[in-house]
């Protein structure tokens, strides 16, 4: 799994890593902090085909439901069932354990809109309220 | 999370409460911390051990004269002769409909002297309420919500912290209240437990409470007391099967639907809103506040519609994920009134139906209960 400097980042604070064609994605270390502890964890469909930017599941924490959002379009190709059983790795592990799916990416130009991991730091200090 | 916070009332702890890392939110007006380190690791710390919260933002409405005690006898189901002096009841305010005006506790302080401890947005509801049930009565009514700050310190452990603190208040039964000086000042110490949990309640003047809060957390070293914010309230009192006014009732639901039928007292004589509770008890109610508990995963929010064999029969009021029962929990105001306990009903959660059971409330009896 990607050291967070590496992996790219949407304004709905998922992250998302590319190996080849495949992507894993996640929810940020920020994000987690923002939800508080979450609790239940419902994960797209093997094959499911995601459409960038549109929501394609959700994490729920004791506080409040979070729709997570494709970063990229593509098709659901493996699902981590440890989050779903433990939904605390989220908290504990945003960008390792508690990675939530892979996917095989569509089109690599949906890449380029995405955020580095400078311009995230930006972006949450622009949007800290 | 936009906080307009110059808009927002804040309570004398306010400062305290961002010093130790109170997560600030928007709640009905008032600023108020949402969570310090976490709502589960808060929760938990109640049920085991001691947290202590900030409940600034509850009213305090005194009562006073030789007419006090028919007055409160005449606005609340209860029966106020259950209030003897160092001694609350928890009650309902009535109005003509039998609806809630409000959930109050009423402490008798002394013979003729009360002390009405009422909910944040309803204040100056109860407080123009009483005074126009109070006409031609002998009765000072002053609300004092803006003079008293007000810290709940609950947990099985909170007894302990008290044993140098103020060793009168262990002799408090269940909603007793004494009057106490701390810190030079008039400050009342009473026993509770909204959470579910044994522990205390202390109202005092503004300028003492950060000394108050301060001392708590001191005491409570020895029993890893942390401060908890409103997330950890609501899901302790819901567990403990506790009304949040506003959310579970309100002018328009009545104490018979919100399965509180031991408030209601019709022995007692003439009160604001008997004859419709007279006649509820007779018929019964066609909907009534229901605990549920989810069977599979997910978390039930307030809004959930709920199935029974395919069919709606209402949504919930208050729902959450329960730390303590590891699931889904809540109560709804369901059309069948006289549901089994384990009759499995379904909720629907983000348009998905979510398997559930009708679950006896209070869902976890803490050690308040005992």
């Amino acid at each position: 799994m990607p050291k967070p400097e590496e992996a790219r980042y949407t304004k709905t604070h998922e992250w998302i890593a590319l190996e080849g064609s495949e992507a894993t994605v996640g929810v940020s270390d920020h994000a987690q902090h923002e939800m508080g502890d979450v609790v239940f964890v419902e994960l797209p469909k093997m094959s499911q085909k995601l459409e960038k930017d549109k929501p394609c599941t959700v994490v729920e924490s004791v506080k409040s439901a979070f729709d997570i959002y494709a970063p990229v379009s593509g098709e659901v190709s493996a699902l981590n069932s440890a989050v779903t059983g433990e939904p605390a790795i989220i908290n504990q592990s945003p960008l390792e354990k508690g990675w939530l799916f892979k996917m095989k990416i569509s089109n690599p130009d949906d890449f380029k809109t995405l955020m580095d991991w400078t311009a995230y730091q930006e972006f949450i200090k622009q949007n800290v309220h | 999370m936009d906080i307009t916070a110059d808009k927002l009332k804040r309570t004398a702890l306010n400062e305290t409460c961002r010093k130790y890392g109170g997560k600030m939110v928007d709640f009905h007006g008032w600023e108020l911390p949402i969570q310090f380190e976490g709502i589960i690791k808060e929760h938990n710390a109640v049920r085991n051990s001691a947290g202590i919260f900030d409940v600034s933002h509850m009213g305090q409405v005194f009562v006073s004269g030789p007419d006090s005690f028919r007055l409160l006898q005449r606005t609340n189901a209860n029966d106020l002769r259950k209030a003897v002096p160092g001694k609350g009841v928890y009650s309902h305010l009535t109005n003509e409909h039998a609806g809630l005006v409000d959930d109050i506790i009423a402490f008798c302080l002394s013979i003729n002297r009360y002390l009405v401890i009422v909910n944040a947005t309803t204040s100056t509801k109860d407080y123009n309420w009483l005074k126009s049930q109070a006409r031609k009565m002998n009765v000072t009514i002053e609300n004092k919500s803006d003079v008293y700050s007000m810290v709940a310190v609950q947990g099985p452990n909170v007894p302990k912290m008290f044993e140098t603190f103020a060793p009168e208040a262990l002799e408090l039964p269940r909603f007793g209240i004494v009057e106490k000086k701390l810190f030079g000042q008039d400050c009342f110490v009473s026993r509770t437990g909204y959470t579910g949990e044994d522990g205390f309640e202390i109202t005092a003047p503004h300028a003492v409470i950060s000394q108050i809060w301060e001392q708590m957390m001191e005491l409570g070293k020895p029993f890893n007391i942390i401060p908890c914010g409103l997330g950890a309230r609501d899901t302790l009192r819901l567990e403990a099967g506790y009304l949040l006014y506003g959310q579970d009732v309100d002018d328009d639901h009545n104490t018979y639907e919100a399965n509180y039928g031991w408030v209601v007292c019709l022995d007692k004589g003439e009160f604001i809103g008997r004859a419709v509770l007279e006649r509820q008890k007779r018929e019964g109610v066609t909907r009534k506040l229901t605990g549920v508990a989810l069977t599979e995963g997910g978390v039930p929010r307030n809004g959930c519609k709920v199935f029974k064999d395919g069919k709606e029969i209402g949504e919930l009021a208050s729902a959450t994920y329960s730390p303590t029962l590891k699931r889904g929990i809540g109560v709804g105001y369901l059309s069948i009134p006289d549901l089994k306990n384990g009759e499995p009903l379904e909720v629907e959660i983000h348009g998905r139906r979510v398997k559930a059971e009708v679950t006896k409330t209070p869902f976890h009896k803490g050690t308040a209960f005992k």
